[in-house]
C-alpha cells in the first residue's frame, strides 16, 4: 500500500473533488499558510466550480480566495475567524450565500454531527510519514499543536496530508495518525515560517493598556478564584497578555499553584508553566516560537483537539473547567453582548474563535477594553452584531472602572470588597460619549453577508453589509 | 482681515489631526479624510466651517487628515492653524 | 495629596487624553522641554482645551510653563491662569526675584479675571546650582509658592557632573531642598527617575527620597506611578500605630496625665504630629477609620 501521491493535482483527483464538494483546512499555519491557496489554485485550474470551503480561520494570506469567489469556484465559506482584508470583501457582498461563522468549539461539533460534512480535508502537516502519521511539533514549518485539524481528519470522507517534511514510516508520537489519512503529498513548502508563528508575542506598552491589565489582575484576585488549583486562559492581545504578566507576579508572590493554562498558547503562558504557576498547559494552538519549543519538549504542555478544548457536544471540554478567561472586544453593549466579528465601521474583521466557547465555560469571563478607541466609544446601546451573548460575560474592565453584569451581584460585592472601582455599565457608556460625542450609528444594508452560529448551533445574529 | 498665508498644524499620530490651510480665489473648501468618517465626518466638517466663520476666515482651502481626534483637539488644532496662517501673513 | 506627579508632553493628544486614568495623583502638562519651539503655540492651545473640556476629574492639574528667559511664559500664563490649575510649575527658578516676577504677572491676570489673588499657586522648579543655594528664599518668596520641586537633570549639567542612577551627585541638593521647604512650611517634590524600564531602581530611588522627607515624586513614565504611590503611602502598620498614638493621647488627656507613653515609649509632640500626618493621609486615601 502506498499513500504517497506525486502531485497535489493527482491527490485532488484521487480524493474525488468535484463540483459542489466541501473541502476543509486548518489554520495552524496562520498568516504564513501556503496550502489553502495551493489547493484552491489547483482546483480552479482543474475547472471545478461551486466549492464549499470550511477553514477553521482565514487570514489575509488567503486573499487569492476572493478571486475564486468572484469567478464562481468558491460559493460557500464556513469559518470561525476572518482577517480584515478578506472580511472587507465579504462585507461588500461578493459571496451570494452568507458566510457561516462558527466557534472553535462549534465547528468540530458540527463536523462530527454531520451538520457540515466534509468531502475532502486538506491537512497541512509540518512533518508526516509515508502513511500519513503527522505532527506539527517538528519540521521547518513547525506550528506546534494541530488541535483544529482533528475533527477534519476523523470525519472527512477523504483526507489528503500535505507536508514539506516527509519522513520514513513510522513517525514517532504523531499528533494525528495514519488511521485517518488517505493520501500524502510532499511539497516544497507548506508555509512561510515568519508568518506561521511570530518570534515573540509582545506585551502592550500602551499606558492605558497597562492600567487595564493591572486592574484585570486585581479583579481576578478579588473574585476569590485565584487560589491553588486556579485555571486560566488569555487571548494574545497586548492588554490581555499584560494582565497575565501581572497575574503571574501575584501568583508567584503569594505562592499560588494553579492547575492549568488553556487555549492558544504564548511564551508568557509557557513562562507561567515553567515558573510553577500551572501544573500543565492545554494547547489547541501555538502562537509563538517559545510555545512551539515547549510543546515539543515539555510533557506537561499537552496538545489537545478543538473538541477537547471547547466542543459543546463533548461529554466535557477544557473550557468547562476554566476559572477565568480574559477576552477582548470591538464593542460591548449595555447588556454585555460583545462584538468581535466586525470593526467599528461594521466591516468583518475577526470572528468568535474561542471567544464565546470560553465565555460560556469559564466561571469568570472578563472583557478588557478601553473606554474608546480613536474617538469611538466601546460601550454602545446595541452592538453591530452579537458574537458572544451578554449572559455569558461577567465583567468589563476599562481604564475608568469595572462594570459587573447585573446578573452577578455577588461578584460585584466581592470586587467592591477587594477595593475595585465598580461602576454601572451605563456610566461607562455616558463617560465615553461625553468624551467622544455621540457617533452616528452605522446603517445596516439589506444584504446578509454572514451568519453567526452560536456554539449550540442556533443562529445568534446576522451580519449585514454596511451602507 | 482675511490676509492669510499657507500654514499647517497638528500631527498624524492617533487621536490627533493634521491640517493645512491655504488661501484660494473664492469660497471655502473643506477636505476631510477621517478614520471615523462614517460616525463623525459630518460633525467635523460642520465644526470646521463654524470655526472658520466665527474667525471671519474665507476664501480658503482647509484640508484635514483626522486620526480620531476628540472635538477639543480638533478645536485646538483649528485655532492654532488659523493663528499661524495670520502670523505668516503678518510676517510676509 | 500628591504622592505621584506624571509628566505628559503638552502637544501629544493621545498622551494627554488618558492623563486622568494612569494612577497619578497629579499630572504635569508640559509646555516646556517636551514641546519644540515651533510648536509652543499649538501645545498651549491644546493643553488649554484639554483642561477646559476634559477637566480630568480626580487628578490635580499642574502646568509646566516656559522659563523667564523665553518669549513664551507670559502667553502661557495668559492661557493657563483662567483655567485655575492647581499649580503652575516654573522652570529654572533660581532666586526669589524669579518667583516675584511670575507672581506679579499672575496677580495682574487674577485681578483682570476677578479671581482672588493667589488663587493659582506656584511650584518653582529648582534645577540650577544657584536655585538650590537659594531654595529657602524661593520657597518663602511669596504666599503663592505651595511647594518646590527638584529637577536633577538640568542641575547635574549645571554642576558639571554626571547624572547617575544612584544619585550621589544630587544628595546634597535633595537634603538642601527638603530643609528649605520644611523651613518655609511648603511641600517638596523629588526629581523623576529616568530609567523607564528599571522597576527595581525606581523603588529604591523613591524610598530614598521618602526617607529624606520628600512629599512625593515625579515620573516621566506611567510605569513608575504605581510604585511611587505605594512608597509614599503610609503602610497599614503605620496607620494602626498612628491611631494607637492618638488613642493613647486621648486617654492620657482624660486622665489628666502630663506625659503619655505607648509600648513603654514616651509620646512627645513630634510623634503626635507625625501620627496626625499619617492619619490625614490615610483618610485621604480612604484607609482611615470612621471614628477619627
Amino acid at each position: 500500500m502506498d499513500k504517497v501521491v506525486k502531485t497535489l493535482k493527482e491527490a485532488i483527483q484521487l480524493a474525488g473533488v468535484k463540483d459542489g464538494s466541501r473541502i476543509s483546512f486548518h489554520h495552524h499555519l496562520r498568516n504564513g499558510d501556503y496550502v489553502l491557496n495551493m489547493v484552491m489554485d489547483e482546483i480552479a485550474g482543474m475547472g471545478y466550480k461551486d466549492i464549499s470551503v470550511n477553514a477553521s480561520s482565514l487570514f489575509d494570506c488567503h486573499l487569492p480566495l476572493v478571486d475564486h469567489i468572484k469567478n464562481g469556484v468558491v460559493t460557500e465559506i464556513i469559518t470561525d475567524y476572518m482577517s480584515g482584508g478578506i472580511g472587507a470583501q465579504i462585507s461588500e457582498g461578493i459571496l451570494e450565500k452568507p458566510v457561516q461563522f462558527r466557534t472553535h468549539g462549534g465547528r468540530p461539533a458540527d463536523i462530527i454531527k454531520g451538520v457540515t460534512p466534509i468531502d475532502v480535508a486538506f491537512i497541512a502537516a509540518p512533518t508526516a510519514d509515508t502513511m500519513g502519521n503527522m505532527t506539527g511539533k517538528i519540521g521547518k514549518s513547525a506550528c506546534g499543536s494541530m488541535g483544529y485539524a482533528y475533527a477534519d481528519a476523523m470525519c472527512a470522507k477523504k483526507v489528503v496530508v500535505i507536508t514539506d517534511n516527509l519522513v520514513p514510516y513510522p513517525l514517532p508520537y504523531p499528533s494525528i495518525d495514519e488511521t485517518y489519512a488517505d493520501y500524502v503529498v510532499s511539497v516544497d513548502a507548506i508555509g512561510n515560517p515568519a508568518g506561521i508563528v511570530s518570534g515573540t508575542t509582545k506585551i502592550t506598552r500602551d499606558p492605558v493598556g497597562l492600567v487595564m491589565a493591572q486592574t484585570a489582575a486585581k479583579v481576578i484576585q478579588a473574585s476569590g478564584l485565584l487560589k491553588d488549583g486556579f485555571s486560566f486562559q488569555t487571548g494574545a492581545g497586548g492588554a490581555t497578555l499584560a494582565a497575565a504578566q501581572f497575574l503571574k507576579e501575584i501568583m508567584l508572590k503569594e505562592g499560588i499553584k494553579g492547575s492549568f493554562g488553556c487555549g492558544g498558547i504564548t511564551g508568557y503562558m509557557v513562562d507561567m508553566l515553567n515558573e510553577g504557576c500551572f501544573e500543565s498547559l492545554i494547547d489547541v494552538q501555538c502562537f509563538d516560537l517559545k510555545a512551539v519549543e515547549s510543546i515539543r519538549t515539555n510533557p506537561k504542555h499537552t496538545e489537545v483537539s478543538a473538541m477537547r478544548y471547547a466542543s459543546p457536544d463533548a461529554k466535557s471540554a477544557a473550557v468547562d473547567s476554566l476559572d477565568v478567561v480574559l477576552l477582548g472586544a470591538t464593542e460591548i453593549d449595555t447588556d454585555f453582548n460583545v462584538n468581535v466579528h466586525t470593526n467599528s465601521s461594521g466591516k468583518i474583521m475577526g470572528g468568535s474563535g474561542g471567544h464565546s466557547d470560553t465565555a460560556a465555560g469559564a466561571k469568570l469571563a472578563m472583557i478588557i477594553a478601553p473606554l474608546s478607541r480613536a474617538r469611538l466609544p466601546i460601550v454602545t446601546d446595541h452592538v453591530f452584531c452579537k458574537s458572544t451573548p451578554g449572559s455569558t460575560i461577567d465583567v468589563l474592565v476599562t481604564q475608568k472602572g469595572v462594570a459587573v453584569n447585573p446578573a452577578r451581584p455577588e461578584l460585584a460585592a466581592k470586587l467592591k470588597d477587594g477595593g475595585i472601582h465598580v461602576v454601572d455599565i451605563f456610566e461607562l457608556k455616558e463617560a465615553a460619549e461625553k468624551l467622544c460625542g455621540s457617533p452616528k450609528p452605522l446603517v445596516k444594508g439589506d444584504k446578509v453577508v454572514a451568519d453567526i452560529i452560536y456554539r449550540d448551533g442556533t443562529l445568534l445574529d446576522r451580519i449585514y453589509n454596511v451602507r | 482681515m482675511n490676509t492669510l498665508k499657507k500654514a499647517s498644524c497638528g500631527t498624524m499620530e492617533s487621536s490627533d489631526a493634521y491640517m493645512e490651510l491655504e488661501p484660494i480665489e473664492a469660497g471655502t473648501q473643506i477636505e476631510l479624510q477621517s478614520v471615523v468618517e462614517h460616525q463623525f465626518g459630518d460633525s467635523i466638517r460642520a465644526l470646521a466651517a463654524e470655526m472658520l466663520k466665527e474667525e471671519g476666515v474665507e476664501n480658503v482651502k482647509l484640508s484635514i487628515v483626522d486620526r480620531g481626534a476628540l472635538e477639543c483637539t480638533l478645536r485646538a488644532r483649528l485655532e492654532t492653524l488659523i493663528g499661524r496662517a495670520r502670523e505668516e501673513a503678518a510676517h510676509a | 495629596m500628591r504622592r505621584s506627579m506624571l509628566f505628559l508632553p503638552g502637544n501629544a493628544p493621545n498622551m494627554i487624553l488618558s492623563g486622568d486614568c494612569l494612577g497619578a495623583d497629579a499630572i504635569i502638562l508640559d509646555l516646556e522641554d517636551a514641546v519644540a519651539p515651533d510648536q509652543k503655540d499649538a501645545a498651549r492651545v491644546l493643553v488649554r482645551n484639554a483642561i477646559k473640556y476634559l477637566q480630568f476629574p480626580g487628578v490635580e492639574k499642574i502646568i509646566r510653563i516656559n522659563s523667564l528667559d523665553t518669549p513664551y511664559w507670559k502667553k502661557d500664563l495668559d492661557e493657563m491662569v483662567p483655567l485655575k490649575p492647581e499649580l503652575i510649575m516654573t522652570p529654572k527658578t533660581s532666586c526669589a526675584a524669579d518667583v516675584l516676577e511670575f507672581d506679579a504677572y499672575m496677580s495682574e491676570l487674577e485681578d483682570k479675571l476677578g479671581f482672588e489673588r493667589n488663587t493659582v499657586k506656584l511650584l518653582p522648579l529648582i534645577e540650577t546650582a544657584l536655585g538650590v543655594e537659594n531654595a529657602f528664599a524661593i520657597a518663602s518668596a511669596s504666599k503663592r509658592v505651595a511647594a518646590i520641586f527638584l529637577g536633577a537633570e538640568d542641575l547635574s549639567a549645571d554642576l558639571h557632573c554626571k547624572r547617575t542612577k544612584e544619585g550621589k551627585e544630587i544628595l546634597y541638593a535633595r537634603g538642601r531642598m527638603v530643609m528649605a521647604a520644611r523651613a518655609a512650611n511648603v511641600d517638596v517634590y523629588d526629581t523623576p527617575f529616568t530609567d523607564v524600564n528599571d522597576d527595581e531602581g525606581i523603588r529604591i530611588d523613591a524610598e530614598f527620597a521618602k526617607g529624606l522627607g520628600f512629599t512625593g515624586k515625579a515620573s516621566i513614565s506611567p510605569r513608575h506611578v504605581g510604585v511611587i504611590n505605594e512608597v509614599f503611602s503610609p503602610t497599614q502598620k503605620d496607620i494602626d500605630y498612628a491611631y494607637e498614638v492618638m488613642e493613647a493621647i486621648r486617654i492620657g488627656k482624660e486622665q489628666g496625665k502630663g506625659a503619655v507613653s505607648l509600648h513603654g515609649k514616651m509620646i512627645d509632640a513630634p510623634i503626635v504630629a507625625r501620627a496626625q500626618q499619617t492619619i490625614d493621609m490615610a483618610v485621604a486615601l480612604g484607609l482611615g477609620r470612621e471614628e477619627c
